[in-house]
């Protein structure tokens, strides 16, 4: 698929609407990939005039910090302000809510000023300007799904209400986990986790949160971050329920029934 | 004779108060033992949060039945101790039941609702007491509490308990008065001649202020001191997203001047200890923290690392912090300043194990009723740990070392970033 770069907009002089910032899963992981180019097609069907920073683009520094290392954070921080500065970024949407979260609260006071919102914020807004319009039978109608609330988006930035709102909009049936919004369980992944081993315990945090999905008995798990999917993704096969569950990333959801 | 017991009572009230007075003095010098930072902004916002999380008790209700429970134990406290005025008055004066004719039918109103209350107090501290020790709930049973903490619950709820039975059984044998609650346990007291009933009275009296008195000084060395750092705790929690941490603006410049050599001062400035390697390098607000802990554990229950078995524990994470920071106190105390007792919070109080299961994920912070931040203290550790040290599982040393040179924490080239768009 065709997606602009913020270089090919500035060599025509103009500025897209929004910069969608991909993020190191989004752009590399081949689970993630899949949840990118769901949120490029939407963004492209809708109308909206977008760029990625593409190979300018790097890591925000996310895990780096949460592990200890700040030097790290800080040298990831000042290139990519620099990146966002030099081209006079103004809004930037993310389908990963580490970036989401480090973006918006950790880098104003570096010197990165944006409105920053999350992939799942947008959807809502682009359903509710009509700018996503539903095939009218589309698959999802009926089917039950269940959230798990991402600790990033959730506890982090009370974001709980957007991605609930996008799945109902397409007529599914919501069924919640025993733990969910601000008492949501992690998936394991937070906190530069994702990048090592468990320590050692009795259950892995993964299957715990999986134990509780599946016990919803949904035909669906969604997720809205791609370290979530993962984890969630691995904590199902363990159980060997990937035939009956499948977990999906709510532009993925979105991409299949938009218009 | 009664001169001797107002003059008893009177030193008995200044030395409690005095010790009470000096013991909160030594706890805010163990707190300004922090780093200072400065934390005032938004007064309207952070009053707010004083209001709804303190006063208001907001986090409790996420349980709504243990939040009433609690609710008669707080509002109580506060209301019987208004009663307290009138023991001081008593005391000092000789005086018996010094406000009933200032206040006419309102002082009986008044001691009504003080017996319900303390009923109410009394019931759910049964109630709380046997979810400790018979119901024994998954977090006060938790290996966190063994030993000392276990038995400071107890002291704390048998205390209660044994103060609001005094209170009200002095109050059943004055033979003057009649009460609501009291006066349903004046039939135990049918056997008793007149000066029988004013001695148990009397006794009742003493030992309820004495009771007191003894809480008040017993508060500094428990688990309890939340009843009064609650508030400012309240006041002083971020009003930031959650998810942010805390910047280091010396790491922020060494990077810029890095880059931008020009922007370097010209006079070197000392190197600064990196993240938090004991309680010292924390900040006040973190040991404010510690001593607002009251130990109950909902951090701990919501936290994934400790719920499948790691050794992490957002309440014992707490309680070391506590444990040192009392022993850096005690150390002062004996030496005047601080001497190096070749022991630190990290290693010594928190382990390694510990500091590397958290995930960040905010749920220990989002628990707590009295705005604690364990995670904060994970997280600075875990920078000394990393910064300091160069102490890091190899796999995050591999992750660093992506993101220095792929600029990914995984080992791909970064010009295959944007390789999604022209795959099908």
């Amino acid at each position: 698929m065709k997606v602009n770069t913020m270089a090919e907009f500035m060599a025509k002089g103009e500025q897209p609407e929004v910069l969608f910032w991909v993020g190191c899963a989004g752009s590399f992981d081949q689970r993630a990939q899949k949840i990118t180019k769901a949120f490029a097609t939407i963004l492209d069907k809708a109308g909206v005039n977008y760029a990625i920073l593409g190979k300018e683009e790097a890591c925000t520094g996310d895990p780096a910090r949460r592990a200890g290392n700040e030097f790290m954070f800080q040298m990831m921080a000042y290139q990519n302000i620099q990146v966002l500065n030099g081209y006079n970024i103004k809004k930037i949407v993310t389908t990963c809510p580490h970036c989401f979260n480090t973006l918006k609260n950790e880098y104003p006071v570096l010197g990165g000023n944006y409105e920053v919102i999350h992939h799942t914020q947008f959807l809502q807004e682009l359903i509710e300007q009509g700018k996503i319009k539903f095939t009218d039978s589309n698959e999802w109608k009926g089917k039950s799904i269940t959230y798990h609330d991402s600790c990033y988006l959730g506890r982090a930035n009370e974001i709980y209400e957007a991605p609930r709102k996008v799945l109902e909009s397409l007529d599914m049936e919501l069924r919640e986990m025993k733990r969910c919004k601000s008492k949501g369980l992690c998936c394991g992944a937070g906190g530069a986790q994702m990048f090592k081993e468990e320590e050692k315990g009795d259950k892995r945090i993964n299957t715990e949160r999986a134990d509780e999905a599946l016990a919803t008995k949904s035909d669906f798990v969604a997720s809205a971050c791609p370290f979530c999917n993962t984890m969630m993704t691995d904590g199902i096969k363990n159980r060997a329920e990937e035939v009956h569950t499948e977990v999906l990333d709510i532009a993925e959801i979105i991409a299949k029934a938009i218009k | 004779m009664a001169l001797i017991a107002e003059i008893l009572f009177s030193i008995l009230t200044g030395t409690a108060l005095f010790f009470f007075c000096k013991n909160l003095l030594a706890i805010r010098r163990n707190i300004l033992i922090g780093k200072a930072s400065f934390i005032n902004d938004h007064p309207g916002r952070r009053w707010k949060q004083v209001l709804l999380l303190a006063f208001g008790q907001k986090k409790m209700f996420r349980n709504p039945l243990v939040a009433i429970l609690h609710l008669f134990v707080y509002v109580g406290f506060i209301v019987i101790n208004i009663e307290l005025l009138e023991i001081i008055v008593d005391g000092i004066t000789g005086s018996h039941r010094a406000f009933a004719p200032l206040l006419g039918n309102c002082y009986i109103l008044l001691i009504n609702s003080f017996e319900v209350l303390a009923a109410l107090v009394l019931i759910a501290c049964v109630v709380f007491y046997s979810r400790r020790n018979i119901i024994r709930l998954k977090r006060f049973i938790s290996k966190d509490l063994n030993g000392w903490p276990k038995t400071d619950a107890n002291i704390i709820l048998i205390t209660e308990v044994v103060l609001m039975s005094l209170f009200l059984i002095m109050n059943a044998t004055d033979p003057a008065s009649h009460f609501l609650i009291s006066s349903y346990l004046k039939p135990l007291f049918n056997n008793f001649n007149e000066s029988q009933l004013a001695i148990i009275e009397h006794s009742a009296w003493w030992l309820h202020i004495i009771g007191i008195y003894a809480f008040m000084n017993y508060l500094p060395y428990s688990k309890h001191l939340h009843i009064i750092l609650a508030f400012p705790n309240a006041y002083y929690a971020p009003l930031i997203p959650k998810g942010t941490m805390h910047n280091m603006q010396s790491i922020q410049n060494e990077v810029l001047y890095a880059m931008q050599p020009e922007m370097a001062p010209t006079e070197a400035t000392a190197p600064e200890k990196f993240g938090a390697k004991d309680v010292m390098d924390l900040s006040w607000k973190n040991l404010m923290d510690a001593y607002s802990c009251t130990e109950c554990g909902r951090c701990s229950a919501a936290c994934p690392a400790n719920l499948t078995g790691k050794l992490l524990s957002p309440r014992k994470i707490m309680m070391s912090t506590r444990d040192r920071l009392e022993a850096v106190g005690k150390n002062i105390d004996t030496n005047k300043i601080f001497i190096e007792d070749g022991k630190s919070l990290l290693h010594d109080y928190i382990t390694i194990e510990e500091l590397r299961a958290c995930t960040t994920c905010n749920a220990c912070v989002e628990e707590c009723p009295v705005s604690i931040s364990p995670m904060d203290i994970i997280l600075e550790l875990r920078r000394s740990l990393v910064m300091e040290e160069s102490n890091a599982p190899a796999e995050w040393n591999g992750m660093f070392s992506n993101i220095e040179n792929n600029f990914a924490p995984w080992k791909f080239s970064p010009d295959d970033r944007d390789a999604w768009t022209s795959q099908s």
